[in-house]
């Protein structure tokens, strides 16, 4: 029996504007770039939104009438549905009507795709708890698996998701946790009572996801015959096949030129043939799949780059000092109980802020290079710096308005 | 190949620029007999050197010159009339030497050695390399070029067989000035011979004593390398930051104009003037700078960027520079844009980690930068040539 469980993650940064030094005390708006340029918040996420998600909700919902046995999962930040709110309501109506089939489960994650976790526990806990709001406010419903930003996971967080009443959580199925063991099973994270591991097979994932359209890989052009087979090798050898990725990686990483709707459209088909096979959500796998054994993971590892970790993220001095401006001010901030200003700087958390200040060019520079809307990673550091000194100010500034008021 | 300077009597980037790359070529096997045209006192073991002006058999009568005359001969400021004659002489002269050395390839070094290019082309029948270090469009700017150096240069240009501009942004300039084919265009990188420099000991101690930063221009003060800018660029950074020192190392034409321009501004007491430097001297300017800035209007390279970069200084340079084209660790803004400019230098001085950042990785990444790649570029268009 293989049980093919697809999740995709939906997300799109608030990205700040080009914020000079100069700005400082005079503009307090970080998030509103209206030009041409790709800091563009609402040129963005339409843009993808008319690539990637429209056209892939779309052929998905049919894939979802014509398959009964046919499921998916999502994990949508809040800041993504946010920006839906705000320019795609037709979006978000589309997403709602896929979540209705009762065949589409959400994930649990930080609204503001941070990496809170790794800096304070409390401020962490906040934000999945707004996440939750959110969610049900939106589709309903109260996620009960629970996915951290770029999958970034270890013992500990297992160990809080499993305090919480998690059925499971979400990891990269990397090797060096794994050892011998597959990440076609389900496992029990060291130091956790009921809760369970689902592990991303990143090979066949990122053959869609990364590979599909690469002219110079063995195996192009993948068909959605040729993957189901690959899938149907794992028969007998595993029980649940995780199959994590982008949303964005259908229409907007890898083009509808290419064709990669195409092989969607006919996924669900080629995977049904073989009887073994059926699809599965998160959820369902942890109540269904017994842990085959424990997996022990002391350091963070996540889905990111050739080296799994947070490198890209928190790898070098600007990055580091940029984290801990904005962690630094966490007391200060939640103290004011000013509502903007407390959302402006859990907007400066988003973790996009920090990969776009990566140095890291050479061996994964490429992705890095496409994904970053500042002309280098400098420059991402100096507005968000200059951005993030304006709400020290407006913090201060409160302070002392409100000792007045005493 | 065919120079007009050598170092130590350079006057800029050209004379570093032939030896590096001579150098380098003759390190990969390329014998070089490098043509200049007046004596000068050079010991050089890895190349043959021919002064036009003397009967080199005889070598009666070696003219010398000191570095400060020299740099009045060459220097781009302004040109006087015998410099064009001296180019034109210069021709006549290796029409006649020409003969007397077998070479496959005739390397030109900037426009005043192009006539003798295409003389030795001639006599020799052998494929001609124009070298573009900088063109009369970088030089003044754009303003009222020399035309008779221009049709020198375009001249030179389309007789050569292939054009080696040391930028993309100059390889445009040669498209659309010069009207040169694109398909003869090669771009070649310049390089750096000593991509870390030790440290020395520091200048400016007493500033930095005091809380002061220090912002460094180093270059030649003239409308090419947008001292004016600079000058701006300096006003707006003190309105945010007052404990900050402007160094202005060079000489030029437009020396007077950045000493009025500060004056008026009424910034000229965080002001120095430190004049022409060169060696350790120079290097422990660059040491001592918080950032080396390069407002260039019109840089077909930019050396001085790597320099700093090797003496572990953060760089701020003109996007309309090629070194710009190849840094990735680097800051970059346009020349006008004084605002951007302003940010970008209170944002090193404001935040160490970004200047640590900086320094670390672009140390890194000059190492990449050296003499002997542009040779192999040079090499690859040589073979392509014989």
């Amino acid at each position: 029996m293989s049980s093919i469980c697809l999740y995709f993650q939906a997300h799109q940064p608030i990205r700040i504007k080009k914020y000079r030094v100069f700005d400082v005390g005079q503009d307090h708006k970080y998030f509103n770039d209206s030009s041409d340029t790709n800091l563009n918040n609402k040129k963005i996420i339409q843009k993808v939104a008319a690539k990637s998600y429209l056209p892939a909700n779309e052929l998905l919902l049919r894939l979802l009438g014509k398959y009964k046995e046919f499921k998916v999962s999502y994990s949508f930040s809040g800041v993504f549905l946010e920006q839906l709110e705000e320019y795609l309501p037709e979006l978000l109506v589309s997403f709602q009507k896929l979540v209705k089939t009762k065949r589409v489960e959400i994930l649990s994650e930080t609204y503001y795709h941070s990496l809170a976790f790794f800096y304070s526990r409390s401020e962490f806990e906040s934000q999945v708890d707004l996440h939750k709001k959110k969610i049900k406010e939106v589709f309903g419903i109260t996620p009960q698996v629970f996915r951290n930003t770029e999958l970034a996971y270890t013992n500990e967080l297992a160990q809080w998701a499993d305090k919480k009443g998690y059925k499971a959580i979400l990891a990269e199925g990397w090797d060096p946790i794994l050892g011998w063991r597959s990440p076609n099973y389900v496992y029990k994270p060291t130091g956790t009572k009921k809760i369970k591991l689902l592990l991303k097979n990143y090979k066949l994932s990122d053959d869609v996801a990364f590979r599909f359209s690469e002219k110079s890989w063995s195996q192009w052009p993948l068909t959605a015959d040729k993957f189901a087979q690959w899938v149907n090798a794992i028969n007998g050898n595993g029980q649940v096949v995780n199959l994590f990725m982008d949303y964005e990686t259908f229409g907007e990483h890898q083009w509808a030129e290419n064709g990669i709707f195409n092989f969607l459209e006919s996924l669900p088909g080629e995977l049904l043939k073989h009887p073994d096979n059926d699809f599965i959500t998160p959820r369902e796998a942890a109540e269904r799949y017994p842990a085959m054994d424990e997996i022990d993971v002391p350091y963070i590892v996540t889905w990111a780059d050739t080296e799994r970790d947070l490198s890209a993220w928190m790898g070098n001095a600007i990055q580091s000092s940029a984290i801990k401006f904005i962690y630094d001010l966490e007391g200060e901030v939640l103290k004011t109980e000013d509502k903007d200003l407390i959302s402006d700087w859990r907007k400066l958390q988003i973790s996009d802020h920090f990969y776009y200040m990566c140095t890291k060019w050479f061996a994964d520079g490429d992705v890095h290079k496409y994904f970053n809307p500042y002309e280098s990673p400098y420059d991402a550091f100096i507005s968000f710096m200059n951005a993030a000194n304006d709400l020290k100010l407006r913090v201060n500034q409160i302070s002392i308005d409100k000792s007045k008021a005493n | 190949m065919l120079g007009w300077e050598l170092p130590p009597y350079n006057s800029g980037g050209l004379g570093e620029a032939c030896f590096g790359l001579a150098k380098a070529l003759s390190r990969k096997g390329v014998r070089i007999t490098f043509v200049l045209p007046k004596k000068l006192n050079l010991k050089v073991d890895f190349m043959d050197l021919v002064f036009a002006d003397v009967d080199e058999i005889t070598k009666l009568y070696p003219v010398y010159t000191t570095g400060y005359s020299w740099r009045k001969f060459v220097s781009f400021d302004s040109l006087p009339p015998d410099f064009v004659h001296g180019a034109l002489k210069f021709a006549e002269k290796v029409e006649k030497l020409a003969e007397k050395y077998h070479s496959d390839i005739v390397h030109a070094h900037d426009w005043m050695t192009y006539p003798a290019g295409i003389a030795a082309k001639e006599v020799l029948s052998k494929p001609l390399v124009a070298h573009v270090h900088s063109t009369e469009f970088d030089r003044t700017g754009g303003h009222y070029p020399n035309q008779t150096v221009y049709r020198i240069e375009r001249e030179g240009l389309e007789k050569a067989d292939a054009v080696l501009p040391v930028g993309g942004f100059m390889k445009q300039v040669l498209i659309d000035k010069y009207h040169v084919e694109p398909s003869k265009i090669r771009v070649v990188y310049n390089g750096i011979d000593e991509p870390e420099k030790s440290e020395l000991a520091p200048a400016l101690s007493a500033f930095k004593d005091l809380g002061y930063k220090i912002v460094l221009y180093l270059g030649r003060i003239t409308l090419q390398k947008g001292p004016e800018y600079f000058v701006r660029a300096a006003k707006k950074v003190l309105q945010y930051n007052p404990k900050v020192i402007f160094v202005v190392t060079g000489s030029g034409d437009m020396q007077d104009f950045m000493l009025y321009e500060a004056a008026n501004l009424g910034i000229i007491n965080k002001f120095i003037f430190t004049g022409f430097l060169r060696g350790d001297e120079r290097d422990r300017v660059y040491q001592s700078a918080d950032i080396y800035v390069m407002p260039s209007v019109s840089e077909p390279f930019g050396i001085t960027a790597l320099e700093a970069i090797s003496n572990h200084t953060p760089v701020l340079v003109s996007k309309q520079s090629g070194v710009s084209e190849i840094l990735q660790h680097a800051l970059k803004a346009d020349f006008w844009d004084i605002d951007e400019m302003a940010n970008k230098i209170l944002a090193v001085l404001s935040y160490n980690a970004l200047s640590s950042d900086l320094r670390h990785e672009s140390s890194k990444e000059i190492r990449n930068f050296s003499w002997a790649r542009s040779a192999d570029s040079v090499l690859d268009v040589y073979r392509h040539l014989i």
